[in-house]
């Protein structure tokens, strides 16, 4: 039964029943009722309670602004913490709760904290909770278990989001009679337009007046703009999307809705869509907020604004109570009386003004509506909802009390403080508000991106002016983009004339602020009056430091109801006026998003792309684990009959020492670098000779920053006089290309040097072993593969088995090897030609441990495991790459004080003492086991491995003075306190002439 | 200063809460200080207050050009920890700690510092040694450490993705149980307070527009409310430190960024610890308040507006759904941002200057709250000894003239 469903009126559809519950309870509603008004409809009053005093709360608004009917929608995995009943549209089975209240919303055993109110009054538990010491965790789970409204969800989203980007030359933000009207007129001079609003259909406060456009209906005059602008092939016109954030450069971002209001999960497509809008000009048009009266007990439900009254009666044919008062202290409250007394409501005006309104009043006196006027409403009766008001006489003085008040009974409280632009989103975009000394609201002033604001959001209150308001603006933002618009006739309104608002922040009471019933600012933090005033004398007086310690305008409707009163009554105490308090920082986002939503389409895998070899699906056919190296994903190692990795390991490095190996190394960065200027630029890039490379050659190559400290290295080929082939490490690969390039363009413009990434162009198959010249032989080779002709550090085109190839003769396991750069299209089939051609000689495949333990064994080491950012290659034994003859990136830092002493950190081998401990990489080393801590480090271990080829564990270290401590006993600090004794050597662990590799 | 404690809560609800006392007076400058701080943020409020406890200056003024602790006190994700890799920053963090530990119960301030334990997690093979390598060097400097496999880590956060299919599958972390959150603005007004009280005057709306030098030592500043004399200046001035260096004709190797974080709507509590990704790169905690506290990277162009990029937030909100895929349907309530000048080797300056008398205390990247109290100790002792302390002496601006840097940028890759 919905008792307070009205018999006509609204744009619900009657026909169209649905049924949903509420903490537990099954109500029904029509479609086009949003949660708020189905519960106001089914006469529910109570829906929440507040998040510190847990007092009773019913709904106030009917929009973005609501700070009290914060609701649990959903279940399981789709479930919605924090929702506002009033922007939760209704649709069947639509299941919701009370987010507060226990054991229940009706009785709620934290309701005693609103008993004891004056101790927990701003900023009370910075006050207290700190003896005993050790007891913070326990007020701290007790205090958190209090906090908090909704539950968040346990499972993963079952739904998607998607991203768009969008270009316009006009973004409209919201679509009442302002935006509509600026929407057309840019839409006529030929403009790409976006328009949006947050709600379910255009119109703004067109949907909850009763007023007439042109003759008609305002609902039908906004049907007919939104047809035209449909019809244009210039306008996207989208509805329930909230424009919430406003970036630099004019980048908007625009939440679409697309359907939650259709059920708990997204059936078919996504949940919601963002719209990344690069706009040309905004127009700002999202109107503006009523403010609430701030007077004792103005939070019992049934206390509601007057504009969300008007909208539950004429937009969804409900009235949220059966006896109203109206309280006011501007003329626009009028019309909810009108509306109240339409809908057979017996209501009562109390306007603070003595003079009352203008043509307004008129009319409900003619209506025979009763108004007090220069009453005020002192106190709320009622706990669990308003049963009635205490009103009393007031003569325009805001410190005075009141001995004597009268009761009059009702249940619903309509209050209208008077207005405030929604000026978040010209805030958020870094403009600038003015305090209007007439209109009592902050106006935009100062624009800081190309935007204009419009409408109520510009502080005009009347139709026919927000309508006039629209066509400049709408005329000013086409002429912006250089379009010439057409005259457009101002509709036909009908308008009255206003008396001035009575500037009344705070109401008086029947005793001082201190002392009289609470008289909220903010109702979802509780925050009062006397907070504030607390605040104060506390010295908390800065508007922002008001805010923090007393939560004002910190819920989650971002303080859109009580700012502007909170900020007025901060100045009332202070002797400030309010422009010299001045507002808060208006921070993104309008109102709140998902994380789905900012995240779009890059969760799951698409997280990050994920970059595979062309031959990934061969090792993955292999059986080989993948490990994750920056975006790649690597074969591990190639297990045999369910061994592990060690046991792999130890076969593949043994294979390819004795035989021959094959591994993928197409992960390494490559990159043409080719130019006249090619050499001057590599130079300063490398520390060594690149000039003096002869055409065919390759060579190691290492760069260092500006500080010294080595970044990258890799092998690099002259491949021409103006041409270098480099490559560079797999996670370093779009660093380099970058630094290279941030270079070129920003230090040294003048270098004619173009550089290509060739990395997913060409594959490369490293073969290595004893037998590796054989294979390739065996593949069919165009070329001399005898050291004489293609020796060690060499590169020369060549077609392999039918394809061309570029090959290298370089090694990075020490054996004789070759690395073949092959067009990834054929890459996948040369390496199955070489598995065949290598069949006799046991050719063995693997993955980069043994890769790992290849080059370890020698020496080799890798940037970024056994280098960290502080490492210099003076401290890894490669002064022999450091030039003497030229100048280069990071050298005179090598020469820097503490790049030079003597006991730097140096790349040294370690081997265990007991010849079979494998140091975990990252352990510490210290000199000595038994000093007290903090323990002085001389180092860490870097790689670490057993060789199979050498029989016994090898690791690599940076030790303190390395170089010179040859055979000296140091030790590896390992967990639970254990200590290994560890032997300083060479990093050569094998083969240190280099004899295997060139022969 | 009066008192808090429960107690006075419930004197102060008998009187109506008429008998509070303002935290700091609002004093006008005076002509003469024996030492004046620039930057009323938490770390020069925890200055003034350690020169005036622990070395008997107590006339002593911040100025502050706008509201204490609005700055990046105000701004960050309010994470403490201590285990940082190389030793100079792990005792330097190390001494916060410790004083975070006691700091309530010192200014007599609720600052609500929670040792709920902050995980550092490991995505990759190189990530773990770099685990290894941190907890090991961590726990032989006295600091509480340990290294925890994935499954530790799905115990103590049940929400968390541990699975191996995850596109970054979590192998691991390394936890500080002594690690967690406080609550930054308590930490401002509480030095605030506590610092008032020993006689410190805390002048706000009040900009240094120049520091006056005669030959090469400090005499004192122009301010917007007239020049203050001086012969000692302790600058903390996160987010301007270059601006005011160049005041004084100094040139600081630092570059400076916006950094953005953002909270959820306020939830049931849904998440006991600190979570960080260097790899996924984000972080995660929930308030005493129930909001999600989050942030990530920083925007990568240099600017003095403390605002970012919708673009930045987006990947933030990918990586959180990436560990706890649940979150997707959680809200974005409130982003900001805020500016902060990092150093090449992501560790501070606390340093004497080439001016006399003039010091500064900058560079602290993106973590400098958990610094704090520790931040103000070592510099109170710079400014009142005229020579670091031996936990600031490696953070001499000299070093990046050495070379003796501190690099922690390998173990911090991400914001923090």
């Amino acid at each position: 039964m919905q008792l307070d469903r009205l018999k006509t009126g609204g744009r619900i559809d009657r026909t169209r029943p649905l049924n949903f519950r509420f903490n537990g309870k099954t109500y029904s509603g029509f479609a086009g009722d949003t949660l708020a008004s189905a519960l106001l409809a089914n006469d529910v009053a109570l829906v929440s309670r507040s998040f510190k005093l847990h007092r009773p709360r019913g709904i106030v608004g009917a929009g973005a602004e609501e700070p009290n009917a914060i609701v649990q929608v959903g279940t399981g995995a789709s479930t919605l913490p924090n929702m506002r009943a009033t922007q939760v549209e209704l649709y069947d089975g639509l299941e919701a709760r009370s987010t507060k209240g226990w054991p229940n919303l009706r009785f709620d055993l934290a309701a005693l904290n609103d008993r004891f109110s004056k101790v927990f009054g701003a900023g009370f538990y910075y006050k207290t909770f700190m003896r005993p010491k050790a007891f913070w965790k326990y007020y701290e789970r007790f205090i958190r278990a209090s906090a908090g409204f909704g539950i968040a969800p346990t499972e993963p989203d079952p739904d998607s989001y998607e991203h768009r980007n969008a270009h316009c030359d006009v973004l409209v933000a919201g679509g009442g009679p302002a935006g509509l009207m600026a929407a057309l007129v840019a839409a006529r001079s030929g403009a790409r337009v976006i328009i949006a609003d947050e709600q379910n259909e255009f119109g703004g406060s067109l949907l909850s007046g009763s007023e007439s456009i042109d003759g008609k209906p305002a609902a039908e005059w906004v049907n007919a703009v939104i047809a035209e602008l449909r019809d244009r092939g210039n306008v996207t016109v989208l509805t329930r999307s909230t424009v919430f954030g406003y970036y630099d450069h004019n980048f908007i971002a625009v939440a679409e809705h697309c359907s939650d209001h259709k059920g708990e999960r997204a059936a078919d497509g996504v949940r919601e869509r963002l719209w990344r809008v690069r706009a040309d000009q905004v127009v700002l048009a999202q109107g503006a907020f009523e403010r609430p009266l701030v007077f004792c007990n103005n939070d019992r439900p049934g206390v509601m604004t007057a504009s969300a009254v008007s909208t539950y009666i004429n937009r969804y044919g409900v009235c949220p109570g059966k006896r109203a008062v109206v309280f006011t202290n501007n003329d626009s409250a009028y019309r909810t009386a009108l509306d109240l007394n339409n809908a057979g409501i017996p209501v009562v005006v109390v306007d603070c003004r003595k003079s009352g309104a203008g043509s307004l009043g008129a009319t409900a006196d003619a209506a025979g509506i009763t108004v007090l006027r220069g009453h005020i409403v002192s106190d709320v009766i009622g706990r669990h909802r308003v049963s009635g008001i205490r009103i009393a006489r007031w003569d325009g003085d805001t410190q005075s009390t009141f001995d004597s008040t009268i009761r009059i009974d009702c249940d619903l409280l309509a209050m209208s403080g008077g207005w405030s632009p929604a000026v978040h989103l010209h805030s958020q975009s870094g403009g600038t508000n003015a305090w209007d000394e007439t209109r009592h609201c902050f106006v935009p002033a100062e624009s800081a991106q190309a935007n204009v604001s419009a409408g109520a959001c510009n502080g005009h209150w009347s139709l026919k002016a927000c309508l006039q308001d629209g066509i400049d603006a709408g005329a000013e933002v086409a002429a912006r983009c250089g379009l010439r618009t057409m005259p457009v006739e101002l509709p036909v309104t009908t308008e009255g004339t206003d008396n001035p608002m009575q500037a009344l922040w705070r109401v008086p009471a029947s005793k001082d602020p201190d002392r009289c019933p609470k008289q909220f600012i903010d109702y979802q933090n509780d925050t009062s009056v006397a907070d504030v005033r607390l605040a104060a004398r506390e010295g908390y007086r800065n508007v922002e430091h008001v805010k923090r310690y007393t939560a004002l305008g910190f819920g989650t409707d971002q303080g859109k109801l009580g700012n502007i009163n909170g900020m007025a009554i901060l100045a009332e105490c202070l002797g400030k006026t309010i422009p010299e308090v001045g507002t808060t920082t208006f921070r993104p986002v309008y109102t709140p998003v998902t994380f789905g939503l900012g995240a779009g389409e890059n969760v799951g895998e698409l997280f990050d792309p994920i970059r595979k070899t062309a031959i990934h699906e061969r090792h993955q056919a292999a059986g080989s684990p993948f490990e994750v190296v920056g975006q790649w994903h690597r074969p591990w190692y190639f297990p045999q009959g369910g061994e592990d990795l060690h046991a792999a390991v130890a076969r593949e490095c043994l294979a390819t020492r004795n035989s021959v190996g094959m591994m993928d190394a197409s992960t390494l960065g490559k990159i043409d670098a080719r130019g006249p200027d090619v050499v001057e630029f590599l130079e300063r890039i490398y520390t060594h000779d690149v000039g003096r490379m002869k055409v065919g050659r390759c060579a190691y190559g290492i760069m260092l920053r500006e500080d010294g400290m080595l970044m990258d290295d890799g092998v690099m080929a002259r491949l021409g006089e103006h041409q270098y082939y480099l490559t560079t490490t797999t996670g370093g690969a779009a660093n380099v290309l970058n630094w290279l390039e941030t270079w070129l363009q920003t230090e040294w413009p003048e270098l004619k040097v173009y550089l290509t990434s060739l990395t997913d162009s060409f594959s490369t198959i490293a073969v290595a072993g004893p037998k590796s010249r054989d294979v390739l032989q065996n593949a069919g080779c165009s070329i001399d593969l005898g050291k004489e002709n293609f020796s060690f550090m060499s590169v020369q085109q060549a077609v392999l088995a039918g394809f061309p190839v570029q090959l290298f003769r370089v090694s990075f396991s020490g054996e004789l090897a070759f690395e073949i750069n092959i067009d990834s299209a054929y890459a996948s089939q040369m390496w199955q030609i070489l598995m065949e051609s290598g069949k006799e000689f046991d050719i063995t495949p693997y993955g980069t441990e043994t890769m790992h333990v290849l080059r370890a064994e020698k020496g080799f080491v890798i940037v970024g495991q056994d280098t960290d950012g502080s490492v210099t290659p003076v401290d890894l034994g490669m002064n022999w790459l450091l030039s003497k003859n030229k100048d280069f990136l990071g050298k005179r830092s090598l020469s820097r004080q503490d790049c030079v002493r003597d006991d730097r950190k140096q790349l040294v081998g370690l081997l265990s003492v007991d010849g079979s401990t494998v140091v975990p990489e990252g352990t510490q080393l210290i000199e000595d086991p038994g000093a007290p801590k903090p323990v002085p480090m001389c180092g860490h271990v870097t790689s670490s491995y057993f060789s199979a080829t050498l029989g016994h564990p090898i690791a690599m270290a940076l030790v303190s003075a390395g170089h010179r401590r040859k055979d000296e006993t140091i030790y590896a600090y390992l967990a639970d306190n254990l200590v290994v004794p560890v032997t300083i050597v060479s990093p050569v662990f094998y083969d240190a002439k280099g004899a295997r590799q060139n022969v | 200063m009066k008192k808090y404690s429960g107690l006075s809560l419930v004197t102060g609800a008998l009187r109506h809460n008429r008998n509070w006392q303002p935290a700091w007076r609002k004093p006008d400058p005076k002509r003469e200080y024996d030492a004046i701080i620039v930057g009323g943020g938490g770390h020069g409020l925890a200055t003034a207050y350690y020169l005036a406890k622990e070395h008997g200056v107590r006339n002593v003024a911040v100025l502050e050009k706008g509201w204490i602790g609005g700055g990046n006190t105000g701004r960050n994700t309010t994470i403490v920890r201590s285990n940082y890799l190389w030793t100079e920053a792990s005792l330097l963090y190390e001494k916060s700690l410790k004083l975070w530990e006691n700091l309530s119960q010192e200014l007599n301030y609720n600052v609500m510092f929670s040792q709920r334990g902050v995980y550092n997690l490991g995505h990759t093979l190189q990530d773990m040694r770099d685990i290894e390598r941190r907890v090991g060097a961590n726990r032989l400097n006295g600091i509480d450490a340990e290294v925890v496999n994935a499954e530790q880590v799905k115990q103590a956060i049940p929400l968390i993705n541990t699975s191996p299919d995850a596109r970054y599958p979590i192998l691991g972390a390394s936890l500080q149980r002594r690690g967690g959150v406080a609550r930054h603005d308590a930490v401002a007004w509480g030095f605030a307070r506590a610092a008032d009280a020993l006689g410190v005057d805390i002048i706000e709306q009040c900009e240094v527009t120049a520091v006056n030098r005669d030959g090469g030592q400090v005499t004192g500043v122009e301010t917007t409310r007239g020049r203050i004399a001086s012969k000692k200046i302790g600058v903390v001035v996160a987010g301007n430190a270059s601006v005011l260096a160049s005041m004084a004709d100094l040139r600081l190797p630092i570059e400076s960024h916006p950094l953005q974080a953002f909270v959820s709507e306020p939830l049931k509590p849904v998440l006991d610890t600190v979570v960080m990704s260097g790899a996924v790169h984000g972080y995660i905690s929930q308030s005493d308040k129930g909001e999600l506290v989050i942030g990530a990277g920083i925007d990568a162009y240099l600017g003095y507006g403390q605002r970012g990029s919708f673009q930045t937030i987006e990947h933030t909100m990918e990586a959180i759904i990436q560990l706890f895929p649940m979150f997707s349907r959680v809200r974005m309530l409130r982003s900001w941002g805020g500016i902060v000048d990092v150093c090449p080797d992501a560790c501070p300056i606390i340093s004497k200057t080439p001016v006399q008398g003039l010091y500064f205390n900058c560079g602290w990247g993106t973590g400098g709250f958990k610094a704090t109290p520790g931040s103000g100790w070592v510099f109170a002792h710079t400014i009142a000894q005229d020579r670091p302390h031996e936990l600031n002496a490696p953070f001499d601006l000299n070093r990046f003239t050495t070379g003796a840097l501190i690099d922690e940028h390998g173990a911090a890759a991400v914001a923090h």
